[in-house]
C-alpha cells in the first residue's frame, strides 16, 4: 500500500513519531531488569536514587536516545546514498563508509591514543570520507562509469579491506583489544549521554542538510543530464549530499561503532509506504530507521537472555536476507 | 533570427577532439535535424548546445548571449533538453515525472504555484498523456513514455526543446507517434525543436533545416530539399544511394544501393554500375 495524499502521508509521519516515542519508552522498561511504568515515569518526576531508578537514568534513556539518533542517521544517511549512486544495493556500511570510520577510529585508539569525543568524532568523518571517494573512483573505473554492481563490488572490496587492516592492528597490540572490541561490535549499550550530546550537532546539520536538499535530490534521481538540463547544479547537490552522508554515517560509527544493514533495509521499507518523493522519504526514514535501531536493541537483550546479543548480530539477522532479496530483484533504480 | 549559435565551436572528451571550429546557427521556430554517422559527433554538439558538455573553445550563443555567462536555471527556462533513453526512477507517475519540468521556475519559499498547475496540465494536454497522467512511468510502452517524456520538457515552458535521437528503441508506429508529436508543437506552439535523428528519410519529412555532420565538421546545412542529394549522402554516411522524392509528402528520399532481391523489370547493371 501506498500512500498518496498529503493528509495521509502527515498522518502517517504522526503515527510514525508516536511509535517512536512508545519505542524509547519500551527500550526503557524492558530488559533483565524489567521496570514497571511507574518506576520509569518516577525515575523522572520523582528521582529517589534507588538502584532502578539509576538504571533508568544512567543506562537505559541514554541507550534509547542513541539507538533513535543512530538509527536515523543511518536510515537517512542510506536514503541519500541510494539516490546519489542510483543504487538500491547503496548504504554507509555496503559501500565501505562504516569500516573506513572504524578504521580511522582504532587505528587512533590504538597508535595515537587519542581519546577526546571531539577528536573521535572527526576522525571518523576522516575514515568514512576517504572509504567513500575510494569507493566512488574505484566504482567509476571503466567505459560505462559508475554502474550499481561495480560500486557495490568497490564498498565490498573497500569495507573488507579496511576490515583486515583493523582486525590486523588488533592482533598486533592485544592489550588494546578489549579496548577497542567492546566499540567494534556495533552497539548502542554501554555509551553515556555525554558521547551522543557530544556527536548529535553533527548529526543534526546532516539531518537538516538532507531535508533541505530532499527536492533537489528528487530532480538528481532522474538522471545526470536530466537534472542538469534542469538547470541544477549536479556536482554542488552531489557534494552537498555527500557531506550530509558523512556527517551522518561517521557521526554514528563514532556514537555506536559500525551497525550494518539499516542504512540498506529503511529507504526501501520507508519507499513501499511513502513513495518515492525524497521530501517525505527523507523524514520517514529518520523516523523508521530510529524505531528499528530501538526494536533490534530490544530483542538484542531476549535472544541469550542473560546475555545481550550486539545489536548490530540483530540488525545483520535481518538485513542479510533482505539484502539478497534487493539484490535479486534485479537492482532496479530506487 | 536565429535561436542557438556557435562560434568556432571545438568540442572533445579528454584529448581527442570531437569537432572542431565549428560554426552554425540554428533559426528560430524551425524544426531542425542534426545527421551523420555513429560516432561523428551529433549528439556530443547537441549535448554542448545544451550546456551538458563544457566547450574545449569557441563559444555558444543563447538568443544572442553568451551561453557560458547564463545562469544554469536561466538557460533552463529557455531552453530544455531530453537525452538519449532517459531512465525514470522506479514508481514514478506520469503527472510527478511532468511536474519536475517546473523545477527551474521554483524557489524554496514557494514551491507550487496554479501557474505551475496550468503549464503543466497543458503540457500533458498537448501531448495526449492526460488520461495516462496517473500511470507508472515503467508500465508505459515505448512512445508513451517518450511522450511523457516530452511532457516534461514542456513544463519547462522553453521556447527551444533539443531532444537526443528521440525515437531510439522505438518501433516504426511509435517513431512517427513521436515525430507527429514535435512537429504539431513546432506548428501549433512555435517552438523551435533541435533533434539528433538516424533517419534520414525522416528528418528529410520533418525538418525545415538540416545540419550535416562530417568529420569533425558541418558538411551542408539548409533546407532538406536543398541540400540533401546523391553527394550529400555519399559524402556524409559513404553510401552511394538514389534520392528520389518521398511519394507521400514529395520531401528527399533516400534508396541506397547495394544488394538486395530485384524485382521483375529493374535493370541489374543500373545496381552494380553504383555498388
Amino acid at each position: 500500500m501506498v500512500l498518496h495524499r498529503v493528509k495521509s502521508k502527515l498522518f502517517g509521519l504522526i503515527i510514525g513519531v508516536l511509535l517512536l516515542i512508545l519505542f524509547n519508552f519500551l527500550s526503557i522498561i524492558l530488559g533483565y531488569t524489567d521496570i514497571t511504568i511507574q518506576t520509569a515515569i518516577d525515575a523522572f518526576t520523582n528521582f529517589n536514587g534507588s538502584n532502578e531508578h539509576i538504571i533508568i537514568q544512567d543506562v537505559r534513556l541514554p541507550r534509547a536516545l542513541i539507538a533513535t539518533a543512530v538509527g536515523a542517521s543511518l536510515g537517512v544517511a542510506g536514503a541519500l546514498l541510494q539516490a546519489l549512486t542510483r543504487n538500491p544495493l547503496a548504504s554507509p556500511d555496503i559501500l565501505g563508509f562504516n569500516a573506513g570510520a572504524s578504521f580511522s577510529i582504532v587505528v587512533a585508539l590504538m597508535l595515537f591514543s587519542v581519546s577526546s569525543l571531539q577528536a573521535t568524532t572527526w576522525i571518523a568523518f576522516f575514515g568514512a570520507t576517504i572509504a567513500g571517494l575510494l569507493v566512488y573512483f574505484l566504482g567509476s573505473i571503466g567505459r560505462d562509469g559508475m554502474t550499481p554492481i561495480k560500486m557495490t563490488l568497490a564498498g565490498a572490496a573497500i569495507a573488507a579491506l579496511f576490515g583486515s587492516l583493523t582486525q590486523g592492528l588488533l592482533v598486533l597490540d592485544e592489550t588494546a583489544l578489549d579496548q577497542v572490541l567492546f566499540w567494534m561490535s556495533g552497539s548502542v549499550q554501554g555509551r553515556k549521554l555525554e558521547i551522543l550530546l557530544a556527536v548529535l550537532p553533527y548529526l543534526v546539520i546532516g539531518l537538516i542538510i538532507a531535508i533541505s536538499i530532499s527536492n533537489k535530490i528528487n530532480i538528481l534521481t532522474m538522471g545526470e543530464d536530466v537534472a542538469r538540463g534542469l538547470g541544477q547544479r549536479t556536482l554542488f547537490v552531489k557534494l552537498i549530499t555527500g557531506i550530509a552522508v558523512i556527517l551522518l554515517a561517521g557521526g554514528s560509527v563514532a556514537i555506536a561503532g559500525p551497525i550494518g544493514f539499516i542504512g540498506i533495509v529503511v529507504p526501501h521499507v520507508v519507499k513501499s509506504f511513502a513513495g518515492n518523493d525524497y521530501r517525505w522519504i527523507i523524514p520517514y526514514c529518520g523516523i523508521v530507521g530510529g524505531i528499528f535501531l530501538l526494536m533490534a536493541d530490544i530483542g538484542a537483550r531476549y535472544v541469550l537472555m542473560p546475555e545481550e546479543v550486539p545489536v548490530g548480530i540483530m540488525t545483520a539477522l535481518v538485513g542479510t536476507p533482505f539484502f539478497i532479496y534487493i539484490a535479486r530483484k534485479g537492482g532496479k533504480l530506487a | 533570427m536565429h535561436v542557438l549559435e556557435t562560434r568556432n565551436l571545438t568540442l572533445s572528451y579528454g584529448d581527442q577532439i570531437i569537432l572542431d571550429q565549428l560554426n552554425l546557427t540554428i533559426p528560430h521556430g524551425k524544426i531542425t535535424v542534426l545527421i551523420g554517422s555513429n560516432g561523428c559527433g551529433k549528439s556530443t554538439l547537441l549535448r554542448s548546445m545544451a550546456r551538458l558538455l563544457k566547450p574545449q573553445s569557441g563559444s555558444i550563443l543563447l538568443d544572442g548571449e553568451l551561453m557560458f555567462k547564463l545562469p544554469t536555471k536561466e538557460i533552463a527556462k529557455k531552453l530544455a533538453i531530453l537525452p538519449q533513453g532517459p531512465v525514470s526512477p522506479e514508481g514514478l507517475t506520469v503527472l510527478q515525472l511532468v511536474k519536475q519540468g517546473r523545477y527551474p521556475y521554483q524557489k524554496w519559499f514557494q514551491q507550487w504555484s496554479s501557474k505551475d498547475e496550468a503549464i503543466v496540465h497543458h503540457a500533458l494536454q498537448s501531448t495526449g498523456m492526460a488520461e495516462l497522467s496517473n500511470r507508472l512511468v515503467d508500465s508505459l510502452s515505448g512512445g508513451q513514455r517518450q511522450r511523457a517524456w516530452i511532457a516534461m520538457t514542456l513544463a519547462q515552458d522553453t521556447d527551444t526543446i533539443l531532444l537526443d535521437e528521440p525515437t531510439t528503441y522505438l518501433d516504426l508506429t511509435h517513431q512517427i507517434e513521436v515525430l507527429d508529436l514535435l512537429f504539431e508543437l513546432n506548428e501549433k506552439e512555435k517552438r523551435t525543436v533541435v533533434m539528433v535523428l538516424h533517419d534520414i528519410n525522416l528528418a528529410c519529412r520533418y525538418a525545415h533545416h538540416i545540419v550535416a555532420v562530417k568529420d569533425k565538421a558541418v558538411y551542408a546545412q539548409g533546407k532538406p530539399e536543398d541540400i540533401v542529394d546523391r553527394e550529400l549522402v555519399k559524402g556524409v554516411f559513404n553510401l552511394e544511394c538514389e534520392v528520389v522524392p518521398d511519394p507521400v509528402f514529395g520531401t528527399p528520399m533516400c534508396v541506397p544501393y547495394g544488394k538486395g532481391r530485384l524485382m521483375n523489370g529493374v535493370k541489374k547493371d543500373v545496381i552494380h554500375i553504383h555498388a
